[in-house]
């Protein structure tokens, strides 16, 4: 892999460019791997990337469907924080952001995290105790964050109104060291590093199948072909009922569309991330200048990457209300995507009833934050079968009752 | 230069001139104007700078395509940044300034970076700043934020007003061109409801620009008469300003009507969303003309052929006195034909294709002095800031230069591309056309509606036909059709109109010219003008392996500019298809999604904002609060006094003061906002049992019930009392944010489970105002008002009963959420301020005053009453909070039940509610959590318990708090240590949760 670092984008400047290298192999399935990840997205590429840094398992095919980070990790609106309340929630989001701290680095690609803080805005009493909360735990789970006031709050975000007629802004739940960062060079960052570390990432690779021998995981059938491995990882947020149809269990997730849309691009107006989870609205600037905003989740299951525009009405009148500017910006474009939903809201990483299969679902609206600590411990799952990361987010938790619900940190948006 | 003509200019009122600003220079215009065609009638032709490399831009396109020409418009609460200035109208006063440049327009600091433009290709930024670590936050991302953006974010609030409108028709048409105003025609006349949107201010669309004639008369002679005849129509509704924004599942279409960006200081609202359902849709949205590759095409006074014709004759202005033209196609010849016309010079044809003869249109232009150069291409366009020159070459070459024509504008044409946004935001499939090398809509694979049938039919350019005759025979044919389809009989003389037939010689894809353009020359061959994406960019993303659309859209930026690639995307494709020796239809598109022009945030937060942004719920009381020192807080949709301030004293000791004076005397609570659902039918019993953890069904008539509802997954959802009213018949209380959810929650039952029981649930809760009477006294002061017994013997602890009170009739119910002897009393609503009247009166020497939320927490928590949010919050079972007492062992069911049974769930060791009391005195932190000894697995503090209500008790003179500890009522008196976000540690005693009148006494007397 040639390193990208200035001196290698000015000397290829000098021949216009013409020495880069593709980014990851256009490569071909082999007959066996020791690993086949299902799901070329972020946190499909992220496990390979770990199965491989630590446990040296390099035998890997990440196979996609489509293209890589077609899914979630290219349509969500790009924050990063761990102001969870429950624990397991806290430590995996956790883990994730602070390996966002030095992605870039670690993975020789610039995939921009912008740790600009993030801010949730508390607008009733019953928020304000239940962010105070929030902050309790995440003082005792390493988490380092901050009840605010509303003046802290318009010291942060000046565009804000605080004193809006229907909820003022009674103050925020305040992590500094949240953000945002470049989804799509999260899924090229991890795929360029699979690809160095001899991994095999197989775009337009559908699965049809899973193959198993007495309740054993022996591959799958693809449109490519028959693929066998000895572990299987399902990591298709939007999809997994399929693929855990296709191997032959159920899951408790409903698959409902989430909204995101942007404006166009302005000059710098807003520095931090802002959610307020009351009216149902989040509010980010890019890079490039527009205002990322994102609402709730459709109220019936779907699988149209689209969505109803009346979601999209409700976030946009909630974001007119908090920041009364955004009333003179334009819509550029709406999408959506399909996320996985589970009844606690918490996601499943999880072993399954078919062995050595291992699936990676349910982020719900919440995924992208959690790439790298997702990766981190699913590895570690699939390689030793065990991890404290995951432990908690068994598929055995929905028989045992142990729910870990969020509901009061996360409300709707994440 | 670029200026207006003596004559011309069929859209203009030249009577009415109009002034304006630009980047504070008076000029002038007329009515009728766009600001474009304003600011290139006064030689303004730089409007710019581009995103990245701050290129000066000038005005490319004459419609909402445009990718350059955007501006700061207006000012103060009418301020808009990047308003197009090819779709903003002129008017008197506007005021407009360039946008993304520093210190000005002409010199651009930031212009800098074209010279740097070899570093920076596409991604470069992926590539580099990644050290040191922190530089990129506080160096690299503030300078790439600053010199990124465009518009100037808006400051003052909006002072215009907003509105939605919602309509039904059969037939939406979008689009007033001669297709959509033909087949509105068609449809109008079959009997059809129909609503035709036109994005801009003129009905008729290219057709009048490009001539011919239809019938025998001109074309727009035809239609103004086809204008005429639909407004004749009553089933006709015609919008002008009004675009097709987008197309939704089930035939739900935006529409987006501008009406006073043409006269902001006329009353009104400024623009109208339209939310229509139609039957059908027709996309009748025309066709987009593309760029084409060469270098130096993103130079000001390059511009696209069919723009500078309708500045020409919808405008009157000349962008340029030579303007060499330069196409792909016969189209762009009528350009040239109509500059020869208007007297001014057009040096060069510059054909790319090579015919075996000429056409119609270039046997026109060559009899008219035009030089025709076939096969030939620009190498390169010379100047800066504004166009000099071209340099010819031959198109089949690599850019060897042949002659040097000097100019001062270019007219472009690489062919035209149909508008297919519509067609294809929910679903519909796109075919590549071979012949007119561009894609247009797969009439076979529609967007679907809930029949399995497409609800989307194209017409005219947009379906892929561009000829007159083509496209009116397109239109009616697609209008037939759908009034067929529709059960709509078309009248049989209707047929479609004559059209003049124009022989035009084919055109030739032209994806890169000259076709073998090196490397140096692709590296200045834009195609997306905004984003700085040109030719090399998008070679260099696949040769890096970003190969799928998707990737090479997201690596390079192209198409995510704010004009989405109406221009760009398909050179783009193409020249991503060239890059991988592939063909176009293979490497596909990107997704088309809504809206199809950018539409104002405001225009969907509608008339929603400020007091109305969600509605206020009031109690009947409400103003009374506000006139008695309420301090609001918001609870659900209700607003609720939170406590009433006396003269000055502080919100904490009215809350302190309404506590003692509640227990030692009398208080009120405005308690109207509780849900009150009623229950009723021959099942309500057995559903009731079903709904609560208690046995509902046995209560007797007259009496109350305190109940807990769970939800599926056994936790704790709401808690309120019950009452029975007769045999069938009951209330059940919830909470004040619970009265929808709870009633959409026994909905869902009765409607997907118990479908067949026969019960009816009704919401009244704003049927009764419901006022807490409360203290000692509150006995004394309902027999002042006197009119029935409330009496211990006559109405007991958890009794209820109807009758009258003080003139009233009322429902009184024995229940105490205080621990204090406690009536809580319903009037009808419209009573409720005098019944509060009435009690005022009566308690005023009982010492009665009213209390807020604050207060009635306080003292609901000295008695230790679970609050709902507080001591649950989705994640607690009733037996948690030591509830058992009220879930039934008798039944056989219940929701919640088989999930109350899990494993976790029975497990002895959970965290269970206690009291906990500081060894000070002290108020314990809100939501504070009890640490235990050392950390878990993920390095995280060991915890067991935390604070779930905190508060100090002015009946105990000190901190008393409610909390779920491990084990906590096997652990009375240990100490447990809270630390405080403060950085303080908290220590804290468990002690039972009841703190005041443990034996009830006080509520029973």
């Amino acid at each position: 892999m040639k390193k990208y670092s200035v001196f290698a984008v000015a000397r290829e400047a000098m021949r216009h460019h013409t020495g880069w290298n593709r980014a990851w192999r256009d490569a071909q399935p082999k007959k066996r791997y020791d690993v086949i990840i299902v799901g070329a997205g972020g946190h499909g590429l992220a496990t390979a990337y770990y199965l491989g840094k630590n446990f040296g398992i390099t035998n890997v095919a990440i196979i996609e469907k489509g293209w890589l980070g077609g899914g979630n990790t290219g349509r969500n609106t790009t924050i990063i924080r761990s102001n969870y309340l429950q624990d397991p929630s806290a430590a995996i989001y956790e883990k994730a952001r602070s390996l966002y701290e030095t992605m870039s680095q670690d993975l020789n690609y610039n995939v921009m995290f912008s740790p600009r803080g993030v801010i949730m805005l508390a607008q009733t009493e019953h928020e304000v105790r239940g962010y105070k909360r929030t902050a309790h735990a995440n003082a005792l789970q390493g988490v380092t964050t901050e009840f605010i006031g509303p003046e802290r709050v318009k010291q942060l975000v000046p565009i804000i109104n605080l004193d809006g007629p229907r909820y003022p802004v009674l103050g925020g739940l305040w992590q500094a060291r949240g953000g945002t960062a470049r989804h799509d060079a999260v899924a090229w960052g991890y795929a360029r590093a699979c690809s160095d570390m001899g991994m095999d990432v197989i775009q337009k690779c559908e699965v049809t199948g899973v193959r198993s021998e007495g309740g054993k995981v022996t591959g799958v059938s693809t449109n490519r072909g028959d693929i066998d491995c000895d572990k299987l990882g399902i990591v298709v947020a939007g999809h997994s009922g399929h693929l855990a149809d296709m191997a032959g269990f159920r899951l408790p997730i409903e698959s409902v569309a989430l909204q995101a849309l942007v404006s166009e691009p302005i000059k710098p107006c807003m520095d931090v991330v802002v959610m307020a989870n009351t009216v149902h609205g989040y509010m980010s600037q890019s890079d490039k200048g527009e205002m990322v905003i994102g609402g709730g989740t459709d109220g019936y299951n779907n699988y149209t990457q689209r969505g109803s525009f009346h979601h999209i009405e409700e976030t946009v009148r909630a974001l007119v209300e908090t920041f009364p500017m955004v009333s003179r910006l334009k819509m550029l474009r709406q999408w959506g995507g399909i996320v996985d939903v589970t009844g606690d809201r918490s996601p499943i990483l999880s072993k399954t009833p078919v062995e050595n299969v291992f699936i990676n679902c349910g982020w719900g609206t919440g995924g992208f934050k959690a790439i790298p600590g997702s990766g981190w411990g699913f590895a570690e799952l699939m390689a030793k079968g065990q991890s404290p990361l995951t432990d908690a987010f068994g598929l055995n938790r929905f028989q045992e009752g142990r729910f870990i619900d969020e509901s009061v940190a996360a409300g709707v948006a994440h | 230069m670029s200026t207006r003509l003596a004559t011309g200019g069929r859209l203009l009122n030249k009577a009415k001139p109009v002034n304006f600003t630009f980047n504070g220079k008076n000029l002038r215009g007329y009515e009728g104007d766009t600001l474009a065609s304003a600011l290139l009638a006064n030689d303004q032709m730089l409007v710019g700078r581009s995103f990245k490399y701050h290129r000066p831009r000038g005005i490319v396109a004459a419609g909402p395509e445009e990718p350059n020409a955007l501006v700061n418009l207006g000012a103060e609460g009418r301020f808009e940044p990047n308003a197009r200035a090819t779709t903003t109208p002129l008017f008197d006063g506007l005021q407009a300034a360039s946008q993304n440049h520093w210190p000005s327009l002409e010199f651009d600091v930031g212009a800098i970076n074209k010279h740097l433009s070899r570093f920076l290709p596409a991604g470069f930024y992926y590539k580099m700043f990644m050290y040191p670590r922190a530089a990129w936050k506080h160096v690299y991302e503030p300078f790439i934020r600053q010199s990124a953006g465009l518009g100037k974010a808006p400051k003052a609030t909006d002072v215009d007003t907003y509105e939605h409108f919602y309509a039904f028709c059969d037939v939406l048409i979008i689009g007033g061109g001669v297709a959509g105003l033909h087949a509105a025609l068609t449809a109008g006349k079959s009997g059809a409801r129909v609503i035709v949107m036109e994005q801009s201010d003129h009905w008729g669309g290219r057709a009048p620009v490009d001539g011919g004639t239809v019938d025998g008369q001109p074309v727009d002679k035809f239609v103004d008469g086809m204008v005429t005849e639909l407004e004749t129509l009553e089933n006709v509704t015609l919008r002008r300003n009004c675009m097709g924004a987008g197309v939704y599942d089930h035939g739900y279409v935006l529409g987006y009507e501008r009406l006073r960006d043409d006269s902001p200081h006329v009353q009104g609202p400024r623009h109208r969303l339209w939310r229509v359902r139609a039957a059908h849709i027709i996309t009748a949205t025309g066709a987009i003309e593309r760029p084409l590759s060469f270098a130096g095409n993103d130079i000001p006074g390059v511009m696209l052929a069919a723009a500078v014709r309708d500045y020409l004759v919808n405008h009157g202005v000349s962008v340029g006195d030579r303007t060499v033209v330069v196409t792909n196609n016969d189209n762009a010849y009528l350009t040239a034909i109509a500059l020869k016309h208007a007297g001014l010079d057009v040096p060069a044809i510059v054909d790319a294709r090579v015919l075996p003869q000429d056409s119609q249109l270039m046997e026109q232009a060559k009899a008219l002095g035009i030089r025709v150069m076939m096969g030939h291409g620009i190498a390169s366009v010379k100047g800066g800031k504004r166009v000099t020159g071209v340099e010819i070459c031959a198109q089949a070459g690599e850019g060897a230069v042949l002659e040097e024509i000097s100019c001062d504008a270019v007219a472009m044409s690489g062919g035209w591309s149909p508008v297919v946004h519509l067609w294809s935001h929910c679903g519909g499939k796109l075919r590549w056309d071979t012949t007119q090398a561009c894609f247009s809509p797969d009439v076979d694979n529609p967007p679907l509606g809930a029949d399995g049938m497409g609800f989307v039919t194209p017409a005219g350019a947009a379906s892929g036909v561009f000829a007159l005759d083509d496209v009116l025979n397109d239109a009616f044919a697609a209008a037939d059709g759908v009034m067929t389809s529709l059960g709509f009989d078309v009248p049989r003389d209707l047929k479609s109109p004559e059209a003049e037939r124009r022989q035009d010689a084919p055109m030739m894809p032209v994806w890169l010219m000259p076709q073998g353009a090196s490397v140096k020359l692709r590296e200045k061959a834009w195609l997306d003008y905004q984003n700085d994406v040109k030719v090399s960019d998008v070679r260099l993303a696949a040769q890096e392996g970003f190969v799928s659309v998707e990737h090479a859209k997201r690596y390079t930026t192209l198409g995510m500019a704010t004009d989405q690639g109406k221009l760009s995307n398909i050179n783009g494709l193409a020249t991503l298809a060239g890059a991988l020796d592939a063909d176009i239809p293979s490497v596909g598109t990107t997704t088309f999604r809504p809206p199809y022009h950018p539409i104002s945030m405001a225009s969907i937060a509608g008339e929603a904002r400020g007091t109305v942004f969600q509605p206020i719920r009031r109690t009947p009381m409400h103003d009374w609060h506000d006139t008695h020192g309420a301090e609001w807080e918001p609870v659900g949709h209700w607003r609720r006094p939170y406590a009433y301030k006396q003269g000055g004293e502080s919100t904490y000791d009215a809350v302190m003061r309404e506590v003692t004076n509640t227990r030692e005397k009398m208080g009120l609570l405005d308690a109207s906002t509780l849900g009150k659902l009623i229950v009723k039918g021959p099942d309500a019993g057995r559903f009731l049992d079903m709904m609560y953890t208690n046995m509902m069904s046995t209560l007797k008539v007259g009496k109350c019930r305190y109940g807990l509802m769970c939800s599926e997954n056994g936790f704790l959802i709401d808690d309120g009392v019950v009452a029975r009213f007769d045999e069938d018949t009951w209330l059940c209380h919830t909470t004040t944010g619970g009265a929808e959810r709870i009633h959409g929650h026994m909905e869902e039952w009765l409607q997907t489970e118990w479908w067949d029981w026969q019960v009816y649930v009704a919401n009244v809760t704003e049927q009764y105002a419901q006022v807490a009477v409360v203290g000692p006294n509150a006995r004394k002061a309902l027999e002042k008002l006197g009119g029935m017994d409330v009496s211990k013997e006559a109405l007991g602890f958890m009794d209820w009963a109807d009758g009258e009170l003080g003139g009233f009739k009322v429902r009184v119910y024995r229940i105490s959420f205080s621990g204090e002897l406690s009536y809580e009393i319903a009037v009808d609503a419209s009573h409720g301020q005098a019944f509060w009247d009435a009690l005022m009166v009566a308690g005023h020497d009982l010492g009665v005053m009213p209390y807020g939320t604050e207060c009635l927490h306080i003292l609901r928590a000295e008695k230790g009453f679970i609050m709902i949010g507080d001591e649950s919050d989705g994640t607690i079972i009733p037996q948690d909070l030591g509830l058992h007492w009220a879930i039934s062992k008798k039944k056989e069911d219940y929701l919640g039940k088989r999930a109350q049974e899990r494993s976790h769930m029975t497990d002895p060791n959970r965290w269970q509610l206690v009291g906990l009391e500081t060894t000070d005195g002290s108020v314990l932190p809100d939501g504070a959590y009890a640490v235990a000894e050392g950390e878990n697995e993920n390095g995280q503090r060991n915890m067991q318990g935390r604070v779930t209500s905190t508060y100090h008790s002015p009946t105990l003179g000190k901190g008393i708090a409610m909390g779920l500890v491990l084990n906590g009522p096997d652990r009375m008196g240990e100490t447990l240590i809270f630390p405080g976000t403060d950085g303080k540690e908290y220590q804290a005693k468990i002690v039972n949760p009841v703190f005041y009148d443990p034996k009830g006494e006080k509520q029973n007397v």
